[in-house]
């Protein structure tokens, strides 16, 4: 922390699936690393009370396997085995990818739907981000160059909610095109009374779908997911790119909304359907 | 500062192999450059250089790793594993045999990448399906063979592996 007081040209270098390319192309050009990826305080993955703590230089590919996070929250598992490849999640860090901030990429979208908690420190002390307020732009993070991320704090969602994950890439691995992920809540009576959904690579950053969550509260029909998914596509507001355009990116929102909100319902549907 | 940051040097100690090694190396070297250039094992090759193809995979403590995206200072106490440890003796191993059995190569380039992903891949799974094989090469590019004989090679090493 002292040397990113000292030198604000100097960069983090965590799992380096992100930094080592943008070295290796020219793309960036600190005037020193700090390694941390022998920080042994920066890797673990803590139930705690209410949330899940986890350290900054913590690996997807722990993340993706850890027992204690399949148990609690396994949308974090499952988002993590979404991410690149194995040799990949064998390296890269969630702190690493929230810091990155692509706007297609797992964390982000996952830290936002979640509405986490980012915890960064620097010399002046420690303060605490929400996700919802991490990313003010694509490739940009809440971040000073002082600072760095050490702990990103889940909160654990009630036992009756429901997950659903939903990504369009060209070959597996890939950043995604398109990711959707949500999380509804349920009462005793499967009606929904809470959901979330959070759309990547639309919008320049991590997107939530507010008006498409409030029309499925208190309703299991299956023409409020339809509603949702549209409402959910009006309001991404993507451009075009080399990898998609944007009318195929809004489809996208679209159709992978309904997806992953139809694993949340039907697993919902099948659950009533074994209880009557 | 950066002046120096290009000339500093710094002395390493890895297990390679199985064989430990030392060397002094720039601090700003990749550990697939180390590799090829300062342990002279060239059967890790480097493609895209930003960690898409998958060529440079080497095996770091037990995990799969690209190589092009690791300094090599990072890798200081580590046990390291090329290609150039898979065979015995003058003897292929099993993975390797697999894939010369099944013509798993053409070119060769991306085949030491291919093997010691499918090394990490069958110690965690002596017995993968073809969609696990599938799925966990997805991170390495072949531009000869299509891929067939790749996921052959690999579930016939999985199924002889016991044999030897």
């Amino acid at each position: 922390m002292r040397m990113l007081a000292e030198q604000p040209d100097a960069k983090i270098l965590a799992g380096g699936q992100s930094l080592m390319p943008m070295l290796n192309l020219r793309v960036a050009a600190p005037a020193a690393l700090v390694d941390i990826n022998r920080v042994a305080e920066l890797s673990f993955i803590e139930v705690d009370g209410g949330e899940i703590r986890i350290g900054a230089m913590t690996r997807h590919r722990a993340l993706e396997t850890s027992p204690e996070i399949r148990a609690a929250l396994p949308i974090l598992a499952r988002g993590a085995l979404e991410i690149g490849h194995l040799a990949i999640r064998n390296r890269g860090t969630i702190g690493g990818s929230l810091v990155h901030a692509d706007p297609a990429a797992e964390w982000p979208l996952l830290a936002v739907l979640l509405d986490a908690k980012l915890v960064a420190r620097s010399t002046h002390g420690a303060r605490t981000i929400a996700a919802r307020e991490f990313f003010p732009g694509p490739l940009t993070s809440a971040i000073e160059p002082d600072e760095i991320l050490t702990e990103i704090r889940f909160p654990i969602l009630p036992a009756a909610t429901r997950f659903g994950f939903a990504e369009i890439c060209r070959r597996r691995g890939d950043f995604a095109i398109v990711a959707v992920a949500c999380a509804i809540g349920f009462d005793s009576r499967n009606h929904c009374v809470s959901a979330e959904i959070s759309i990547g690579g639309a919008n320049p950053t991590p997107m939530i779908a507010a008006a498409a969550g409030a029309t499925l509260k208190s309703t299991n029909e299956a023409n409020a997911i339809e509603a949702a998914a549209e409402m959910a596509a009006a309001a991404a507001d993507p451009s075009s790119d080399i990898h998609a355009s944007a009318e195929f990116r809004r489809r996208l929102v679209r159709v992978l909304t309904e997806r992953a909100l139809r694993q949340c319902f039907d697993t919902a549907q099948v659950e009533e359907a074994l209880d009557a | 500062m950066r002046d120096e940051s290009f000339t500093e040097r710094r002395t390493i100690r890895i297990v390679v192999n199985g064989v430990e090694a030392e060397r002094e190396v720039g601090v700003r070297k990749l550990l697939a450059d180390f590799i090829r250039e300062d342990l002279s094992l060239t059967g890790t090759h480097l493609g895209c250089e930003h960690g898409v193809c998958g060529a440079c995979t080497v095996i770091l403590d037990g995990q799969s790793v690209r190589s092009c995206l690791m300094l090599a200072v990072q890798a200081e106490g580590c046990a390291l594993e090329t290609v150039e440890g898979l065979a015995s003796d003058g003897k292929l191993s099993p993975l390797q045999e697999a894939f010369r059995e099944e013509h798993a190569l053409q070119c060769g380039f991306c085949t030491s990448g291919f093997l010691m992903t499918a090394r990490e891949l069958l110690k965690d799974e002596p017995n993968p399906d073809e969609q696990q094989v599938r799925e966990v090469i997805s991170g390495n590019l072949c531009r000869c063979t299509g891929y067939a004989n790749i996921v052959s090679a690999i579930m016939r090493a999985a199924a002889t592996r016991g044999v030897k």
